[in-house]
């Protein structure tokens, strides 16, 4: 039987840490029957060998915060068929959208010794502010399980198993007991998007919402309890919502309502 | 010393070490003893090895979003309510592969799983939630559809009972008449009694299964103020319920307040986080999940738990009905406490009160009516409009 023509992948990087495309390398198990499904085309942090395009999966990773990504994002959906954002940056600008709260022009020269080669957009914005992005993978960074369901819904053409609920579900179904409620730990699961497993909780930690908002959240209810019953200042409620996904609308709205 | 059969209801009276030899009887019989323990800095249900496992001298204090576990001075067994988790949780798993199938030269063949009927024994399982497990065991095992997964673990399931006797600070069973006494729809049910140093267990079976377990293990015959001294302590509890809620016409009060102000109040607190029906052991929504492996040879359906305070739970082709919190809550709401009468015959709750101790920002269902009503007082629903 001759081998059936793999669709193509690409990985393309904008302004990230390099964490989310990581989790490709990551699926070890998978990894195999990804590139046997997958003609791994265009993914230069694991290979300089490419493929022309155009392609039939695109991974977006990373932000748009420098001039020359606005063209290049541009071009990436000019050739790609199917584009998946993955990642916080991708999705909602990620901790370099903090610069959006303030003016990126006094960061610089703070941080680089020669500004001058440095050129930064005004904002750190995500793909979906510039393109029509297919899926979008919240978090930071995404995870494999995550991923390889969105990979293996795209190949058999079916809707992925991706629900927008809060991280309360995968606590409750994994047995752990709510840290806010028995231990008075200040968590955001309520308001946070499901996909992670729950990760945080299940070690005692509160959740500190790096998947970003749930579907309908309710930050400012959760910042009333938080603030007149955990005792949680103003400062650090703004700090609490201002993360890796402070661009996300609902979340950048509920900072900027602790703001004075 | 008697090994002599005692007959259903007769209440007897044993040692507190006796529950050691009733955990191991219960092993030794097969089933896997599962009970209340201290894991996570909490309260929860898990496999009991010996009865150094149980939270002895351990009670809780509970409010509206606050479970703290306290220490007590007494060293009894029983002297906590209901946690965060319930029993729901091995009757009726959080996920469950249904079927899978496997692609084959021509066309794909399906496997179903094995029914793995695991043979549970429940220790310390209070009033309330055994009226939880009656409400299910309606949703599940009633009409023309049913939980065959359901029905081989709730019929082989062991449930030893026992008699609720300190206040509870959320529950209101005594509004739903479905505690702090068992009544029914157990196997064997404890009251435990400290009184100063005398420290022991009033015990009935329920069943024929609790009245051999008795049988095997040292018990005498309860004197008439033992009998008094669990009656007193249920008694006792049922006057210091955190709670209460009106019952009376429940049904109608809800469905004329459709529209009520109220709705838009609580839904600016509710996080649409979804506790609430997580943590409540009657509700039984779930939804299925599909999946396949990469190379599409495998496929899944999974039926995992599911809460009606989603957009997706309404999902029809377009979207969600439910599409703001107020219709979601206001849903969940009347569906515990008027239209499951009409689906099942009988109030969706059973006052256990952890909808209110694990809700993250303390709504409170009894309170939520009880604005309702006093809503009808200042405006009556017929001089609206």
């Amino acid at each position: 039987m001759p081998r059936k023509k793999r669709p193509k992948l690409a990985v393309w990087k904008f302004a990230s840490c390099d964490g989310c495309q990581l989790s490709l390398l990551d699926c070890e198990d998978e990894l195999l029957a990804i590139a046997g499904e997958l003609e791994i085309s265009y993914f230069v942090e694991a290979s300089r060998a490419v493929v022309k395009g155009p392609y039939d999966l695109s991974l977006v990773e990373g932000s748009i915060a420098a001039p020359h990504d606005v063209p290049r994002i541009q071009q990436v959906r000019r050739i790609s068929k199917f584009v998946l954002a993955i990642g916080a940056c991708a999705t909602a600008g990620g901790i370099q959208g903090l610069r959006n709260f303030a003016d990126v022009q006094e960061y610089i020269p703070l941080v680089y010794a020669r500004p001058q080669y440095i050129e930064a957009l005004e904002t750190s914005t995500p793909i979906s502010g510039h393109i029509q992005v297919d899926l979008e993978l919240q978090g930071c960074p995404i995870n494999k399980r995550q991923l390889v369901e969105a990979v293996s819904a795209f190949l058999q053409g079916r809707k992925p198993v991706m629900p927008a609920h809060s991280v309360c579900l995968e606590c409750k179904m994994r047995g752990n007991i709510c840290v806010q409620v028995a231990h008075g730990t200040p968590c955001l699961g309520p308001v946070t998007h499901a996909g992670c497993g729950a990760l945080c909780p299940t070690y005692q930690r509160g959740c500190y919402g790096c998947y970003g908002p749930k579907e309908t959240p309710n930050t400012a209810s959760l910042s009333a309890w938080l603030g007149s019953r955990l005792g949680m200042t103003e400062p650090e409620l703004l700090r609490l919502f201002r993360t890796f996904n402070a661009g996300a609308p609902a979340f950048r709205q509920e900072s900027e309502a602790h703001e004075h | 010393m008697s090994a002599a059969s005692v007959n259903l209801g007769d209440e007897v009276v044993m040692e507190p070490e006796v529950l050691q030899q009733l955990l191991e009887s219960l092993r030794s019989q097969g089933y896997q003893v599962i009970g209340p323990t201290l894991r996570q800095g909490s309260l929860v249900y898990a496999p009991l090895s010996s009865l150094a496992d149980l939270p002895r001298g351990w009670g809780d204090a509970q409010e509206g979003g606050v479970f703290r576990l306290r220490k007590l001075k007494a060293p009894i067994f029983f002297g906590y309510g209901v946690g965060q988790q319930s029993w729901k949780q091995f009757l009726y798993p959080p996920r469950r592969r249904t079927w899978q199938a496997r692609r084959e030269e021509n066309g794909f063949q399906i496997q179903l799983p094995d029914e793995d009927a695991v043979k549970f024994a429940f220790i310390g399982v209070h009033a309330c939630d055994l009226a939880a497990i009656a409400v299910q065991d309606k949703v599940f095992l009633e009409g023309p559809f049913t939980d065959p997964h359901y029905r081989a673990r709730r019929e082989q399931a062991f449930i030893l009972a026992v008699n609720c006797g300190h206040p509870c600070g959320t529950g209101f069973c005594v509004s739903m008449g479905s505690g702090p006494q068992v009544t029914q729809g157990f196997d064997l049910a404890l009251t435990e009694i400290l009184q100063g140093t005398r420290h022991f267990l009033v015990a009935a079976a329920g069943s024929a299964r609790g009245q051999q377990l008795i049988a095997q293990v040292p018990h005498q015959k309860a004197l008439p103020e033992q009998r008094q001294a669990a009656a007193n302590l249920t008694a006792q509890a049922a006057r210091q319920m955190g709670r209460t809620l009106e019952t009376a016409d429940l049904k109608s009060l809800l469905y004329r307040n459709y529209e009520n102000p109220r709705w838009d109040q609580v839904a600016a607190r509710c996080l649409n986080c979804g506790n609430c029906t997580l943590v409540c052991p009657t509700c039984f929504c779930h939804t299925l999940e599909d999946t396949t492996d990469l190379t599409g040879t495998q496929a899944e359906r999974w039926r995992r738990w599911d809460v009606c305070h989603t957009v997706d739970f309404t999902y029809l082709h377009g979207g969600g009905i439910r599409n703001t919190i107020r219709s979601r809550y206001r849903q969940w709401l009347t569906h515990k406490l008027a239209t499951w009468i009409d689906q099942f015959g009988v109030l969706g709750c059973v006052g256990c009160g952890r909808c209110i101790t694990w809700c993250p920002v303390a709504i409170d269902i009894t309170e939520e009516i009880q604005a309702i009503r006093e809503s009808e007082l200042t405006t009556p629903p017929a001089a609206k409009e």
